[in-house]
């Protein structure tokens, strides 16, 4: 039976050929040059540039503003998914549209607009210049521009399963004498966590590979302010394809990792919902 | 039967107080979310028109009509104009054959499909440059006949192929496994060929869906500016998108007219997403509508079965 439905419909070979053709020759085939260069490195050569100072600021910088960034954006993405899908108030709908921006702002114009506002003189760096606390070209402004980049990943990820979560599990825990507070704690935020962490790994994996908004905030100073992705930049425009190279390459596998990881999570928490 | 009598109060949301946060609380909550979405999303946005605008309408007129600006546009127009429709063929038919078919690997060919969502735009820049670069495998071949391909137009339209390459398929997927294929092999059985039934059956159904991919895929390849300044080699009035036209003018300090290109691309941001808004409030029409046919169908059939 199944066999004679896969043949009814027509054009299989014929979308199936050109998928796989194109994806290889657009996606498949260039990514596997970053590997393949990769590897007529010697290991010494490899771990040279990896291990070299700056690259390594470079790395660590990039994982902990990331990490910073997933994890505000965490907090505040659940905080607004949370307002938007049980309060309701004016303006609501019009916030919610608004979340999408990051995804359809070209990352330049977020770029320089944030760099602007946050510098000593902007809107908002003027408010914390006097306390002696600079935020444009310091690790705070590329958190900034982290932020910026990950929101709408929480929100979006957070937001569905938020709509769906039956209110019966709360009533039920509000029966038996919960306060609210507690069944916040012990029965809605379990449910979420699912959807929560992917949305903090989606954010995170985003941050690690940011460019644009990025480098008109970070300041760009080596070994300081200096992000991996710019140091790739840096080392092609000095013809250093060898250097580029391997520090993509490490890029690539830890992005991968989490793409990863994020699979195994969207699973699980699908067959979380399943169940429910 | 009871989920029908049930429909509308389930509809008006009203949450009981003991399952509701205290005013105060909820108060404090909406603030906090306004006051941080203002701060990370919306100065911004009157930021860049604040300053687009800062030294007056003529000059904000005048950057926008300059020499290297109308390049800058003609070049990105020129970009989205290849690049999107090959994006849209492939995310179609990878669509087709994902949601139509079943076969090994399926899920393996989703998970690259959505690689380079995965990717730093700048890899996806320095990947072309490792193979069509001047110092690439293909570089001294390229040299040989001639061949530009990197800092030219054709290295452009690649790393933008490649960052905007699942968006389509993304969109399509999800919409055309709800839709199953039963109206399609109805359609076949009835004798009408491939293409036809494409056309005809599977095309209305997803039209708004396939809208909504197009214009974001759009947005993004007009956008790009990691991957594509990777390859372009910033040359001016040659090799400028508007993203990278940005650039070159903000790192010079002319920030009014930076600002000002800047505003074009926060316009065909907020054009994106009033797109969007309409989309999905079509589809919520259209389920709605069919949800209500669906409740008067049983209601019928109790009625009938009394």
């Amino acid at each position: 039976m199944r066999n004679t439905s896969k043949r009814l419909l027509p054009g299989f070979g014929l979308t199936m050929g050109f998928s796989l053709l194109y994806l290889s020759l657009l996606v498949l085939i260039p990514l596997s040059a970053v590997f393949l260069k990769a590897a007529t490195l010697s290991w010494d050569q490899f771990w040279q540039t990896v291990l070299n100072p700056r690259v390594l600021a470079s790395f660590r910088l990039t994982f902990l503003t990331s990490l910073g960034a997933a994890a505000v954006n965490a907090v505040f993405g659940l905080l607004v998914a949370w307002v938007l899908v049980r309060y309701r108030f004016p303006g609501r709908r019009f916030l919610d549209g608004l979340i999408d921006i990051p995804f359809a702002l070209p990352t330049a114009v977020a770029g320089i607009a944030l760099t602007t506002l946050y510098a000593d003189s902007g809107w908002i760096g003027a408010l914390f210049a006097p306390l002696g606390i600079k935020l444009a070209y310091t690790p705070i402004g590329i958190t900034i521009a982290l932020v910026f980049i990950g929101l709408p990943f929480v929100v979006r990820t957070v937001q569905p399963v938020l709509q769906e979560l039956d209110h019966s599990f709360e009533e039920a825990s509000a029966c038996l004498g919960a306060s609210r507070t507690r069944t916040l704690w012990k029965v809605v935020l379990p449910e979420l966590l699912p959807a929560l962490l992917t949305g903090f790994a989606l954010a995170f994996a985003r941050g690690l590979g940011e460019y644009g908004s990025v480098v008109f905030i970070s300041g760009n100073m080596p070994m300081k302010t200096e992000i991996a992705p710019l140091l790739i930049m840096t080392k092609l425009e000095q013809f250093d394809y060898a250097g580029a190279t391997a520090i993509a390459a490490v890029l690539l596998v830890l992005s991968f990792l989490l793409l990863f990881v994020i699979n195994g999570l969207q699973r699980r928490a699908n067959r979380v919902q399943r169940q429910a | 039967m009871a989920s029908i009598a049930l429909g509308p109060a389930a509809e008006s949301r009203e949450t009981p107080a003991h399952l509701n946060e205290p005013a105060w609380v909820r108060v404090l909550l909406i603030g906090l979310a306004v006051l941080f979405l203002t701060l990370i999303l919306l100065v911004p946005l009157a930021a860049v028109f604040a300053e687009a605008f800062k030294k007056g309408a003529a000059v904000y007129l005048q950057s926008l009509t300059s020499k290297d600006a109308l390049a800058a546009i003609r070049l990105t127009l020129a970009v989205a104009a290849i690049a999107v429709p090959l994006n849209v063929l492939f995310g179609v038919s990878a669509a087709w054959a994902v949601t139509k078919f079943r076969f090994r690997g399926k899920q393996l060919f989703l998970t690259l499909t959505d690689l380079p969502f995965a990717v730093s735009p700048v890899i996806a820049g320095l990947v072309f440059i490792l193979l069509f670069g001047s110092r690439g495998w293909l570089g001294p071949f390229l040299a040989e006949h001639d061949l530009k391909i990197v800092f030219a137009l054709p290295g452009i339209v690649l790393s933008t192929l490649f960052v905007t390459f699942p968006f389509v398929a993304r969109e399509l997927i999800p919409l055309m496994e709800a839709q199953g294929k039963d109206e399609e092999e109805a359609a076949v059985s009835l004798g009408a060929g491939g293409w036809r039934v494409f056309f005809r059956v599977t095309l209305p159904g997803i039209k708004w869906g396939l809208l909504y991919g197009i214009i974001l895929c759009n947005a993004r390849a007009m956008g790009e500016f990691g991957a594509v300044s990777v390859v372009s080699g910033h040359i001016r009035g040659r090799t400028n998108t508007l993203p990278l036209h940005v650039e070159i003018l903000y790192n010079e300090y002319q920030f009014a007219a930076a600002f000002a290109a800047a505003s074009l691309l926060v316009l065909l941001a907020l054009v994106t997403l009033a797109v969007k808004s309409f989309v999905e409030w079509r589809h919520r029409r259209h389920a709605d509508a069919l949800a209500a046919r669906e409740r008067q169908g049983a209601l019928r059939e109790e009625a009938a079965w009394r």
